[in-house]
């Protein structure tokens, strides 16, 4: 990006700039070389534009405090109208919410989407009925609405819900033999072979084994509870809030490592790059680090596993190999 | 900002360029959706930044490399493209600095408050605004604070400020600059750590 660092001039400096700009535009005679001069100031860099338009938009506002003027004093020339302009559009504020609108009107009978993101994509799925659902690295999901639930087939990958509750249409995750079924919540998915990880972040949540007809198990999941799900078991524990906030880090694509050993490091690193990172040997694998990593970060983890423990590392351009 | 041919006389605005309309639009969309998450922005940064004293800078920085990804294409949600711009600065930040625990600086738990909480409620802001601008001028130097109720309040151009106060022009320059911008930073609720400094 072109002038990301402008630091010929802090942001203190340019801001009594784009102030000193501004009011002499608006208490002094400005005249054609001025405003010529001013455009070319802000033709300098972005800083000094944002500047200038933060200054020139908070400076419209201030506006409000003309309430107080007195009548008694002499008075001078008028206020500026554009001032009042700028102003009524600073207060409209309402967030563009540009759903990228999808299916599930909820009368219609069967509609159906699937979305999937590649390795190393994170997207964000926003519902007509107001519930967003994020996908993590390489995840295919399917939604559909089946009798009057709203169905998302987990099919691989991991996806965090934020769900509209609507107790006429429930909404079901579905990976391979298992369900979880919302009751007003927050939670996150996560399917690998033979196994259904579920984070429950806020609200409750059903889990189901979906197949296994005799044996079904079933469980209530309430905020914090991590269970994990295989064909023959199922398994909940407490998680602290920060070991939460750090499982679910790639909604902010980072990954969060606390006395994470290289291997494991090096795994969930491979979930998000085509370039992959291999350890070698067992000397090397069990080293332990802390510290957050961009969900892209490979070569600056092999540099840091470098740096830090005197690794031996070599890229081929689809493998980092990192080794004593 | 491009110039309209001087024969035009249509009422509809002349493009002279498609770079300025961009321009132009990025500059609306700014002011309209990205300045009004000031003060979340900044309790954002406060929150997750030690160094106090580089918050203004990093407050800049996000603003321009929002603003210039704007010029491109304008993002279709402000408030996470901001938010994200920020935390991805934050990081590449740390980065720099070479220091490993990262999380240290970096409060993923934050991040997520911050992200997904709105901000205070627009009308609640709008309501008590006059009140803290007030307060604001109120807090001003004296013969600051006088130069900005003669020029701000009472309408008076420079001039007739620098007469009536009895002091040179510069000296008048001086005080509405520093006036502005307490104003505008009040404006914006980034008065909250100026309080607990001074």
């Amino acid at each position: 990006m072109s002038g990301e660092r402008d630091n010929a001039h802090s942001a203190t400096d340019i801001e009594v700039q784009a102030a000193d700009w501004l009011q002499r535009e608006h208490f002094w005679d400005w005249s054609a070389g001025d405003q010529t001069a001013l455009e070319s100031w802000l033709a300098e860099s972005s800083a000094h534009r944002v500047a200038y338009l933060r200054m020139k938009s908070g400076f419209a506002r201030t506006e409000r405090l003309v309430a107080l003027r007195t009548p008694e004093k002499g008075e001078g020339r008028p206020l500026w109208p554009g001032f009042l302009g700028l102003a009524a559009s600073v207060a409209a504020i309402a967030v563009l919410s540009v759903a990228g609108a999808l299916y599930l009107s909820r009368g219609s009978a069967s509609s159906e989407a699937r979305y999937t993101t590649p390795i190393g994509g994170h997207e964000l799925v926003r519902l007509a009925d107001g519930s967003q659902i994020e996908l993590n690295t390489d995840t295919a999901l399917r939604l559909s609405m089946e009798d009057g639930r709203r169905i998302a087939r987990l099919e691989r990958g991991e996806a965090y819900f934020q769900i509209t509750h609507d107790e006429a249409h429930p909404f079901v995750v579905e990976t391979a033999g298992h369900r979880v079924t919302d009751l007003g919540t927050q939670f996150s998915v996560r399917d690998e072979p033979g196994r259904m990880e579920v984070i429950l972040v806020e609200g409750r949540a059903r889990i189901d084994s979906a197949s296994a007809q005799d044996q079904k198990e079933s469980a209530v999941l309430v905020p914090g509870d991590l269970a994990v799900a295989t064909i023959d078991s199922m398994a909940i524990r407490k998680e602290t809030a920060r070991d939460i906030a750090n499982a679910l880090g790639w909604r902010h694509d980072l990954l969060i490592f606390h006395d994470t050993t290289l291997a494991d490091a090096a795994a969930s690193l491979n979930r998000y790059n085509r370039n992959k990172l291999v350890i070698e040997g067992p000397a090397a694998a069990r080293l332990t680090i802390n510290g957050t990593f961009g969900t892209h970060d490979v070569e600056f983890f092999a540099r840091m596993a470098q740096s830090l423990f005197r690794l031996h590392a070599s890229n081929n351009g689809t493998t980092i190999t990192i080794s004593r | 900002m491009a110039e309209a041919p001087s024969t035009d006389r249509d009422d509809t605005p002349a493009h002279s360029t498609a770079a300025g309309m961009t321009a132009s639009a990025a500059e609306e969309w700014f002011v309209r959706e990205v300045l009004p998450l000031e003060a979340a922005l900044m309790q954002f940064l406060q929150h997750n930044w030690r160094n106090k004293s580089d918050i203004a800078d990093l407050r800049q920085e996000v603003y321009v490399q929002v603003y210039d990804a704007a010029l491109k294409q304008i993002p279709d949600r402000a408030k996470p493209f901001v938010f994200k711009t920020a935390r991805n600065l934050l990081i590449n930040r740390v980065r720099q600095l070479q220091i490993i625990p990262i999380e240290a600086a970096v409060d993923v738990t934050a991040l997520d408050t911050a992200v997904d909480v709105p901000g205070p409620e627009q009308t609640a802001v709008v309501r008590d605004e006059l009140r803290r601008l007030q307060t604001a001028l109120d807090h001003l130097p004296p013969r600051c604070r006088e130069a900005v109720v003669l020029g701000r309040i009472q309408g008076l151009s420079g001039r007739e400020v620098a007469a009536r106060m009895g002091i040179s022009e510069q000296a008048v320059s001086v005080y509405l600059i520093n006036g502005i911008r307490a104003l505008v930073n009040e404006v914006y609720g980034a008065s909250s750590d100026r309080k607990v400094t001074s």
